[in-house]
């Protein structure tokens, strides 16, 4: 399976910093040499490639946005996003793995935690040596965290955390939780609890027609002593745990232009290899039309995802501007894919082509992080003041 | 001290200077220009040609084998021509572990052909003082000419040694195993400085890793001019090469089938003739 070529109508490569290419080249080569030869593979066995997990961790991909003090790439904003692209259009499931441990695991520490606590777990999971998940969403409530039901009790300097978290990427494979909740003053707390502390356990969700190659869990906390050493100290409040969710969803912004991209690329070739009626597909205008479609949207995605970039990178970013970008690029992969299956016809509903993997993929994406109704309400009270989900 | 560096008076045990060609990324959609002297190159993406990133690969192994054997460092120092493509390869060079990097950019460098190319890498050496190696892919993925390392070879009166599959530091030099026709090699020995191309697919080329990456923004890049490579104009460009590409076709296709009769035994024995004498591909 060839990588993507990158897709550069509006030469936004001239946007982008010597530094930055070095990185998404990399990351793309990476992918091509690494990713693409087995992810069908992993995809249909449903397995989740963990031997990528160090070379990720060697070319420094893990938090690669956070400070070189804790072991980190300490690059800018816009090359982590382009990493996340890249990752993307190998496989959505590298790249949740990718979001998760750095936006999800090691930026929480590093936003809220102790010294002590960034000290100990940063550099671990910069390295790949420790894998994370992240707590937050629950049986009975994934767009409204704020009903979350799983308790954190006091209890002689120490806590004891009980309740269920469900669609956890990485759950199982998970040295530490971020977990996410309610104490007994009602304020929502984050805890990093580790694997085999008693009463934590986590079980695969089975039967994932999307995401096959990553690994999504159920949490089960069942009396877990938590020492109050493994409390983020400046969590305090559902703003932290949105806050990280933030940050993943600015890497998901880039990751659905690479999704996109791989599709393009893909349904490019094959329209010009294609012949139907003593012609290339490529040469009919319903074809074409689809093409300029994909390619238009593409490059749109590709400019917000940029800008949010320098936004991040000035430090004026505002979460409903990425609320806006995550709905968008998320929306163009999932049409991106959907076309192209389309203009692939029979053939695109197999492994062969990374197409449909893609768009089963982008249909998690399009869910998580924020659904894409919740980005749409965001945006509706940016320009409103009304909260349509109140 | 190797005798090259002998001679230079450097103090280093083992300098490298690889050559880094940015050539259109193999993966693009190629398409004529509008004189036909060439493919529409303006809007492509660029990269390291894939057998300078095993010439790079070799040098920087090369060296860490010599530094960790006699203890005394190695020096790798990629060079690269033309403007903000070459300055790119030369990042990425740096970021995969070399010391330093010298740019050859000029105006007057536009055009040119293997022969002025190998004019001025073989200045740009001298200019730094000499190398115990110069390093060079066995050819490039755009030209394929895979003779600029050896004119410059000429040029330096350094020996050479081409399509070089593998290297190692011995007491007189290098020796070096080079692939021969029908799948022989030859293990040869020569005295530094010495230039050898080196064959696809001899190692694998080290990833340009983040902290590489933040590290080569910190290494020193000389930017060398055609007036400080001591070079005339009508040296340079294409004024100075002795070949003029006068034109660029796209292969015709022309798909023809020949059936082979007999029995089976006959038929294989027939089509391995075809394949070993006409085709040659076996």
């Amino acid at each position: 399976m060839p990588s993507h070529r990158g897709i550069d109508f509006y030469h936004i490569e001239e946007l982008l910093t010597d530094e930055e290419r070095l990185v998404r080249d990399t990351v793309r080569r990476f992918v091509r040499d690494r990713v693409l030869p087995t992810i069908d593979d992993h995809f249909e066995a449903g397995t989740f490639p963990a031997d990528l997990v160090p070379e990720m961790a060697e070319l420094g991909l893990l938090g690669a946005n956070l400070p070189e003090r804790y072991g980190c790439a300490g690059m800018n904003n816009v090359a982590y996003g382009l990493i996340m692209q890249e990752l993307e259009a190998g496989d959505s499931g590298l790249r949740s793995f990718a979001s998760v441990q750095g936006a999800l695991v090691m930026h929480p520490i590093f936003a809220y935690g102790s010294e002590e606590q960034k000290q100990r777990w940063i550099p671990r999971l910069a390295r790949g040596e420790a894998i994370g998940c992240f707590g937050l969403t629950e049986p009975d409530h994934g767009s409204d965290p704020g009903g979350m039901e799983t308790r954190a009790r006091a209890s002689g300097g120490a806590w004891v955390l009980n309740g269920t978290k469900r669609w956890i990427t990485n759950g199982s494979i998970a040295d530490i939780a971020i977990v996410w909740a309610r104490d007994d003053s009602g304020d929502v707390q984050g805890f990093i609890v580790e694997r085999g502390m008693p009463g934590f356990t986590a079980s695969d969700i089975r039967k994932k027609l999307s995401l096959r190659a990553s690994v999504t869990s159920d949490l089960i906390l069942d009396d877990v002593e938590v020492p109050e050493s493994n409390r983020l100290p400046e969590g305090r409040g559902l703003r932290s745990p949105l806050g990280c969710l933030d940050q993943a969803r600015y890497g998901i912004a880039w990751g659905g232009i690479g999704a996109a991209m791989a599709c393009y690329d893909c349904v490019v070739d094959y329209a010009l290899g294609r012949t139907q009626f003593g012609k290339p597909i490529a040469s009919f205008q319903l074809v074409q039309e689809k093409l300029a479609h994909i390619l238009t949207e593409i490059t749109k995605g590709q400019l917000l995802a940029w800008r949010l970039g320098k936004l991040k990178d000035d430090g004026r970013l505002h979460f409903t501007q990425t609320s806006l970008a995550k709905r968008n690029n998320v929306r163009v992969g999932l049409e991106a894919a959907r076309l192209a299956r389309d203009l692939m016809g029979a053939n695109g509903i197999t492994l062969e082509y990374p197409v449909f993997r893609h768009l089963v993929n982008m249909e998690s994406v399009y869910t998580y992080e924020g659904t894409d109704h919740m980005h749409t309400l965001i945006l509706g009270e940016a320009i409103t003041g009304i909260p349509a989900y109140r | 001290m190797s005798p090259g560096a002998a001679a230079s008076g450097r103090d280093t045990l083992m300098k490298v200077i690889v050559c880094l060609r940015p050539v259109p990324d193999p993966a693009s959609r190629l398409f004529v220009n509008e004189d036909r002297t060439w493919i529409k190159d303006a809007e492509l993406s660029f990269v390291t040609n894939e057998a300078d990133t095993h010439a790079c690969e070799a040098a920087l192994e090369l060296c860490e084998r010599v530094s960790a054997s006699r203890s005394e460092a190695g020096e790798v120092v990629v060079l690269s021509i033309g403007r903000d493509r070459a300055a790119r390869v030369l990042r990425e060079g740096l970021a995969m572990g070399a010391a330093r990097a010298i740019h050859l950019a000029d105006d007057d460098f536009e055009g040119g052909d293997e022969y002025v190319r190998a004019r001025m890498i073989a200045r740009a050496v001298e200019k730094d003082g000499g190398a115990d190696v110069l390093l060079t892919g066995v050819q490039s993925d755009d030209l394929g000419g895979g003779v600029t390392g050896v004119m410059a070879a000429e040029l330096l009166g350094w020996a050479h040694a081409s399509v070089v599959v593998g290297v190692n530091a011995v007491e007189a030099g290098l020796r070096a195993r080079r692939e021969l026709e029908g799948g022989l090699i030859e293990t040869l020995e020569l005295a530094t400085p010495c230039v050898l191309t080196i064959q696809l697919g001899i190692n694998q080329p080290r990833y340009a890793t983040l902290r590489g990456i933040m590290a080569a923004k910190k290494k020193e890049m000389k930017t060398w001019s055609r007036g400080d490579l001591g070079m005339a104009a009508g040296d340079v460009g294409s004024e100075g090469a002795l070949c003029q590409v006068t034109e660029v076709r796209v292969p015709e296709r022309d798909h023809r089938v020949q059936m082979l009769s007999g029995s089976p035994a006959e038929a294989a024995a027939r089509l391995v003739e075809k394949l070993r004498l006409e085709a040659k591909v076996i």
